[in-house]
């Protein structure tokens, strides 16, 4: 992970958030994601509602397939449901996530942040 | 070229949500400041405090309760409280009559700007099948056990209305100042899993 990326300051967020004794974020991909969709639909590159259903497809999609003992982990539906929408748009497509990806794991140990 | 570390094949959830953030930034989408500065605001300053205060000034103010049932947008806004997924908030009464709770059968939809950020399990798909199948059965597995003669009332929460609780004000609180109250009140009893209980 490269620091300035995800760099999230000394307080609040790395230090884990609770609510009611609960964590808020299990970890900081999941703030990142959520905080995307959110920026995103801020600038109206589409609404929240659009988002929603892209969201309820891939919740769907979940429920509907068979994953054995894995548990039900909501932000990543998220980000999969950003994703798609993504694509969908027409602003990130699904091949240039691939690439990226493929760049980013070609980081050697010990040299990825 | 080994295939056994094959990375684009099942990639690591970090690794995508870190591809997609570098991807937004170089289209000059986001910022990492700018994403850093929402995930503050959602995680320091809206949350269950927010919610609480709109209960305490409804329980020490009747006029303030009335509109608040009759427009809870408009009564959550006039606190200072709106902001993303928070634009149509419909507040609903618990009487010694009437329990209500609170759920999203279809994703997870949530008043973020009174309640902040859902807890795990409002997301958990148990959590929103068993709410509308069997609320008592999953209430008093919750700890909230409801007499027979109380009236259950589930809400799904949508993309048009999002729902909150306003919980009964409980007994021995009548000399409490509504800050003091506001402290009385949890996330939980908002969405309708739990009462608010005296000091």
């Amino acid at each position: 992970m490269s620091l300035d990326v995800l760099s999230l300051g000394t307080d609040g967020v790395t230090a884990p958030p609770r609510t009611n004794g609960e964590l808020t974020f299990a970890a900081p991909w999941e703030s990142r994601s959520f905080a995307m969709a959110l920026a995103l639909a801020q600038q109206g590159l589409f609404t929240l509602d659009e988002f929603r259903d892209h969201l309820i497809e891939a919740i769907g999609r979940w429920e509907d397939a068979d994953h054995g003992d894995e548990p039900y982990h909501y932000y990543r539906q998220w980000q999969e449901a950003l994703e798609a929408i993504l694509a969908a748009k027409q602003t990130i497509a699904e091949s240039a996530m691939r690439d990226r990806i493929g760049v980013l794991a070609q980081r050697p140990h010990g040299h990825d942040h | 070229m080994t295939e056994k570390t094959e990375p684009a094949d099942m990639p690591s959830i970090e690794l995508r949500t870190e591809a997609l953030e570098s991807l937004l930034v170089e289209a000059g989408l986001v910022t990492p400041e700018a994403l850093d500065g929402l995930i503050n605001r959602y995680v320091a300053d809206v949350g269950p405090m927010n919610g609480a205060k709109v209960v305490a000034k409804a329980w020490t103010d009747d006029a303030y309760r009335r509109q608040l049932l009759d427009d809870g947008t408009a009564a959550v806004g006039e606190l200072g409280f709106a902001g993303p997924q928070g634009e149509h908030i419909v507040v609903v009464e618990n009487t010694p009559e009437i329990h209500n709770v609170v759920v999203c059968t279809l994703c997870s939809c949530y008043p973020w700007p009174v309640l902040g950020l859902p807890p795990d399990w409002y997301k958990d798909p148990a959590y929103r099948s068993r709410m509308v199948r069997e609320p008592r059965t999953l209430l008093s597995e919750m700890g909230l056990d409801l007499d027979d003669d109380v009236d259950v009332r589930v809400w799904d929460s949508s993309a048009e209305n999002r729902y909150f609780v306003l919980p009964e004000r409980p007994e021995g609180t009548e000399s409490m100042s509504e800050e003091e109250l506001a402290e009385l009140v949890t996330r939980d009893a908002m969405v309708g899993v739990a009462k608010v209980t005296a000091p």
